[in-house]
Order: C-alpha cells, then structure tokens, then sequence
C-alpha cells in the first residue's frame, strides 16, 4: 500500500491511465449484460406479453387482441376460485409436513451426522438424479390400489375394503411434500450447521433445558433456513400441476392445472393469463408479509 | 441470596478420555468468596475440570461439592454455577439486554429489568441494551458475557479464559476490571488461564497444574518464591535452576556444594530428600558485580562472564556463562546505582540466602519452561515480585 504513491509521483503524466481508468468504471456494466440480456428476454418480454394477454378478448379461431378487457380477471376467479383456494390450501400443508420432516432431518444431519454427514447429504440431494415426473410416476405406483402401502392400510382397517389412496387429496399432498423435501431440507440444513454448539451449552448453563435451549436458542438462529425452505417449498407447490396430474382426480384440480387446460386445451389464453397474473400476485403478497413476520432481516 | 458462601470441593476427580487421563485424581478445595486460578499450559486438564464443574462434561470417577450437595451428575442447568465461556458464546439473535436476562427469564425472577440495568451498570455498559453482541467490541462483548453470567448469582462463577481474545492493553484493563467486579460481588470466582501473570494479578490462590493432576496450591507470592516443583519454578515465572550435592547441614541451613562453590540454603526452603538437589534462584535475585569491584559476599557466589546483555528499559537482561558451562539468566533493576555490563566481562553473582530454594534433582529441568507464543507477559515476570 505505501509504496503506491511513491510510485505514481514517479510515473510520468499521460492519457493511458484516465483511459484505463474510464473502461474500468464500465467495466461491472459489461459483465451485468449477458445476465441483463437474458432477464429481458426470459423475464420482463413473457411478462409483459402475460400481462396483455391477461386483457385480451377474442376466441381461438379468430385470434385475440388487446381490449383492457379487465373482466378476464373476473371471470377467471369467478370460476375457478375454488381450485385457486385448494392449491394454496395444499400447498400450504405440503409445506408444514415438509418442514416437520425436513426439521429433525436437517438438525441429525448437522449435529449428529459425524463422518456420515456428506453421505447424508449426497442421499437428501440423490432423488434430483431422476426427473420430476418419474419420481412422482413412481409414487404413483407405490399409492395404486393394489400396492402394498394400501394393502396394508387396509388390513389395519385403516383404509375401508373400498378404500383407496390414489385420487384422493392425501395422495396429491404426499407427492407434493416428497417432491420439495430437498428444497426443505438443504437450506435448513445450511442455517443449522452454522449454529455454534456452544451456544445451546452457554443456555444449558444459564438454565435452560435442552428443551427451552432448542426454542430460545437453535429455533430462533435457525430462521433463514425455516423462511428459504418454507418458500422454496410454497412458492412451486402452490403452481403444481404435475402431482394432481398423476396422483389425483379433477375433484383435488390445483390452479396449476386450470391455467394448463386453459391454455393448452382450450386455447382460452386470456383467462389462463390472469390466473397467472393472480397466482403471482398473491404469492408475492404472502411472500412479502411472510417475511416481514419472521424478521429474517434482523438476524446475523 | 447470599447466604455465606459455600466453599467447592473437588475430590478425587477424574475424567478419561479413552485411556487418557485428561485430569487425574485432583483434590481440591476453592473456599468461598475467593478468586481462584486455575493454571497450567495448554493440555493440562483445567479446561475439562471447569467444564466438569458446569456440568458439561461427566466426570469418569470422584464428586464435586459446593458445601455439603454434590452436585456432580445434577445437569448443568441445575446447577447453582456460570459460566464466562471463552469466546464469550453470546446469543447473537438476542440484543445485550435479552442475553444478559436470559438466565433470570429461564428462572422467572420478577424485576429482570431493574437487575439487567444494575448489572449493566456494573461491567460500565449502561445503555448498551438494546445493541446485538456483533455491533460491539471484543472487550466489550467480554463484559457482556460476563454480566450474563453474573446476574445470576451463582454460588461459582466460572471463567474460561475469558480474556484470551484480547489484545494486550486490554486484557491488563480486564484483568483489574475483573478483580474489582469480583470483590464488589463477593461471589467465588474460578478462573482458568495458561496466562501466568494473569493468574498472578488476580487470584487470591492459584492451583498450577499439569498433565491433569495440580502441581502446587498456594498464593501468587508464595508459588512464585517458594516453587516445589521444576514444573513451578519454570511456568511461574523464570528459574535458575543447577545441579547441587548436598554436603551437611548448619543449624537451619542446608549446606550445597555447586561445582566447588559453597552454597547455603535455608532447610525450610528445601523440597528434595537425598544428596542430589536442584539449585534455584530467580533471576531478579540474582545480584551482578563486576569482578574487579569488591565482592563483599563469601557464600552463595559464582563467578561467569556475561554472554549477553539486554537493556529493556527498567531492567537488564543478562545471561551469564558459569564456570562450568551453565547459562544462567540474571535481571537488574536500572537504579542508577550501577552501570551496564559489557558482554565478556567477567562477573560475581550473588545472592541472599533465603532466596534460593531446593528442588528434587530427579526431576526434568526443562519441565514448565514456556516456549513461547506470550513472549508479551515473559520480561514484565522478574520485575513484580
């Protein structure tokens, strides 16, 4: 560091470095556009043909134009408000079930994991290796109406003689927590490992029970992990399509599976536009006021 | 609360770390209401032993009383003790205010406002309340972990050193800060550090230990001029230690011949059975006069020349070159009195003879020297006492 004014005193006055100088200050500029180019025409181009096709009118065969025909939006959730309702509802119990499972997981890998712990996480991380789809094909075929685990249920009684698992929103909010488990436990695990274990000692010192040391203590650090899982498991089950596709019914339609029809089947672009719109929006709003309630921003 | 305070006894206590003895066999006892050290190099059982008192780690074998109450398999949340931990371990979720009540919630006490704002007074962190640990200093953060663990009152309060993140100035503000807490609370403190001067500024008693048993209890006066181990004499402190053969005995005195020069050392101050002794002096008491000067002593003086001197401002270092081929290390106090010896002159060290003491010659001389990463707390040694 001393040395360099000694060095530029030294060195004769001359263009070359206010040149250098200025291609410097543009340089982080230069290396934003490839990212910028690709947000623009992967993000803001869709999303704005989104939002115009959301207000158009028209029919499939004479093509659609632009009205601000802002009825779409209300004809839309006139409609299938209930599908909208039931893909938060299960996207919602997707996400704690993943949470209670992901929690003491996370928390064994962590702590308790010793030398295991990357064979552990190599195994937590090991479904993404197969697609989404053969995976929950494959969950498809575990919950069939004569695979073992409805065998089974139904010879505890836990299932009637008739009873079945597939089709039904048990099924649907299975696959969902199975498929964003990953997504749970990864961030989890991430925010846990962090935790200095001397910090739960410290509060088993200043008497508190391993139990009131894990809420006052590990629960509260713990928090950026149980906001980013929670999100990365909400924000893709609330969209979903898939689970119902295959281990549901039309009764358990999920607002994913409505915009898909809607555009693909029936070609009704403007109405699938503003349930996406809508599906958006409101997860944004949660979004927003999730984490404004957790206070993740407070913490260290 | 304060009932008297009870005194903590640890007996024959023990902890095996697979088939090694981290502290092995310890019988000690910490009265209550003083400032204990607990002293030793890095390895040598006192962090397991403060460990095992607060409950964090079993003991293998023996009990640990505070009074009467063995309170050794209680968990350490119920255990009337706290704990400084070494790097502080605050709750860094939680702002000063809430970590320093953190006990006192989990207990229930009424009024936590009022003793969080007392106590915050005391450590002089008024108004620091509502700032989370990472937006303060480290000597800081030591006073909040300090406050945490004090408002409790424990019957111990237990310091992990606490003061071995800090810098050097710091840590000699703390050091005081730290007694003076001590006795306007009046509680038991146990402190562990590797930190000779540390121990010795503060504690009332130290317990130097090694290699999981103690080597010597005693005050830091007492440990320091009449060391009964090599392991002593070297970590506290510097040593001259020589090789003696006891000769007779004069009344009180034991009389040594050390390579031809008649020594005499006080019987009292001897710890050695048998002919073979080990010789020691430290090296402030150690008095150098030039040899052409007149060397007024007749016994207890060697001759050597100087090898080396170092001036350090309020003293001189000076290692000197025996007759017989020994270094020996020699401090002198820059009164005026005297001028600076050059290296190469020949010298007379002499010394009185109730500053020498006797160690048992079988042990290894080398045992307890520090080899050293605190070369900060190493010349300041000679000069205190």
């Amino acid at each position: 560091m001393t040395t360099v004014p000694t060095a530029r005193t030294a060195t004769p006055v001359s263009p070359a470095p206010a040149v250098r100088r200025r291609r410097g200050r543009f340089l982080p500029y230069w290396l934003l556009l490839p990212g910028l180019a690709w947000l623009i025409v992967f993000f803001v181009v869709p999303m704005v043909t989104l939002l115009t096709t959301s207000l158009q009118t028209g029919d499939p065969f004479n093509g659609y134009s632009l009205t601000w025909h802002w009825a779409n939006y209300s004809d839309a959730l006139r409609a299938y408000h209930s599908q909208l309702i039931r893909s938060f509802e299960y996207a919602a119990i997707a996400t704690v079930a993943a949470l209670i499972i992901a929690y003491p997981l996370a928390y064994a890998i962590a702590f308790k994991a010793g030398r295991w712990k990357n064979v552990l996480l190599v195994l937590v991380v090991a479904p993404f290796f197969t697609s989404f789809l053969v995976r929950t094909l494959a969950w498809e075929t575990i919950l069939s109406d004569n695979g073992f685990v409805v065998r089974m249920l139904r010879d505890v009684g836990l299932l009637g003689a008739e009873g079945r698992l597939l089709a039904t929103p048990i099924a649907v909010v299975c696959g969902l927590t199975y498929n964003f488990l990953p997504f749970m436990t990864l961030p989890l695990y991430a925010s846990l490992e962090k935790i200095d274990p001397r910090l739960v000692q410290a509060a088993n010192d200043l008497y508190a029970n391993p139990f009131t040391a894990f809420w006052k203590v590990t629960w509260p650090m713990s928090m950026p992990g149980v906001v980013g899982g929670t999100l990365l498991t909400f924000i893709p089950a609330a969209g979903d399509f898939v689970n119902v596709q295959f281990l549901g019914a039309p009764q358990q339609q999920m607002i994913g599976n409505v915009i898909q029809s809607r555009f693909l089947v029936a070609s009704d672009y403007p109405v699938a536009s503003s349930l996406s719109v809508v599906l958006m929006f409101i997860i944004l709003v949660l979004v927003v006021v999730y984490i404004r309630r957790a206070g993740t921003e407070e913490l260290v | 609360m304060p009932e008297a305070l009870q005194d903590l006894r640890l007996v024959r206590l023990t902890k095996r770390f697979g088939t090694v003895a981290a502290v092995d066999d310890i019988e000690l006892t910490i009265p209550g209401g003083s400032f204990f050290a607990l002293l030793g190099p890095s390895g040598c059982g006192k962090t397991t032993t403060l460990r095992m008192v607060a409950g964090l780690e079993e003991p293998t074998a023996g009990a640990i009383l505070i009074g009467e109450q063995d309170i050794s398999r209680h968990k350490p949340y119920k255990r009337p003790v706290n704990t400084v931990f070494q790097n502080y371990a605050l709750f860094p979720h939680l702002d000063v205010f809430e970590n320093v009540a953190f006990g006192l919630r989990r207990r229930g006490v009424r009024n936590v406002k009022q003793q969080v704002d007392e106590m915050l007074e005391l450590v002089e962190l008024s108004g620091y309340g509502p700032r989370k640990p990472g937006q303060l200093s480290g000597g800081q953060q030591q006073r909040v972990a300090l406050a945490r663990a004090l408002i409790n009152r424990p019957q111990v309060l237990l310091l992990d050193e606490p003061l071995g993140a800090l810098d050097l100035k710091l840590r000699r503000q703390m050091q005081l800060e730290l007694k003076r807490i001590q006795v306007e609370v009046g509680l038991t403190f146990v402190h562990v550090t590797h930190d000779q001067e540390e121990a010795m500024t503060m504690a009332d008693s130290i317990a130097v230990m090694n290699a999981g048993h103690i080597e010597q209890l005693g005050s830091p006066t007492d440990l320091y001029d009449n060391p009964s181990t090599v392991f002593v004499a070297n970590f506290l402190g510097q040593s001259n230690l020589v090789r003696a053969a006891v000769t007779g005995v004069d009344g009180d005195n034991l009389l040594l011949n050390v390579h031809g020069n008649r020594v005499v050392v006080p019987r009292a101050r001897s710890r050695a059975e048998g002919t073979e002794v080990l010789l020691g002096v430290r090296p402030e008491k150690l008095h150098l006069t030039p040899v052409s000067g007149d060397a007024t002593a007749t016994a207890n003086t060697f001759t050597g020349t100087v090898v080396d001197t170092s001036f350090i401002g309020v003293s001189t270092q000076y290692v000197v070159r025996t007759a017989w081929g020994q270094e020996v290390t020699a401090f002198a106090q820059n009164d005026g009195k005297s001028a600076l010896v050059p290296p190469g002159d020949e010298v007379v060290l002499s010394w009185h003879a109730e500053h020498g003491f006797c160690l048992d010659a079988s042990e290894d001389v080398t045992a307890g020297v520090v080899i050293d990463d605190e070369a900060d707390v190493r010349p300041t040694a000679g000069a205190r006492s």
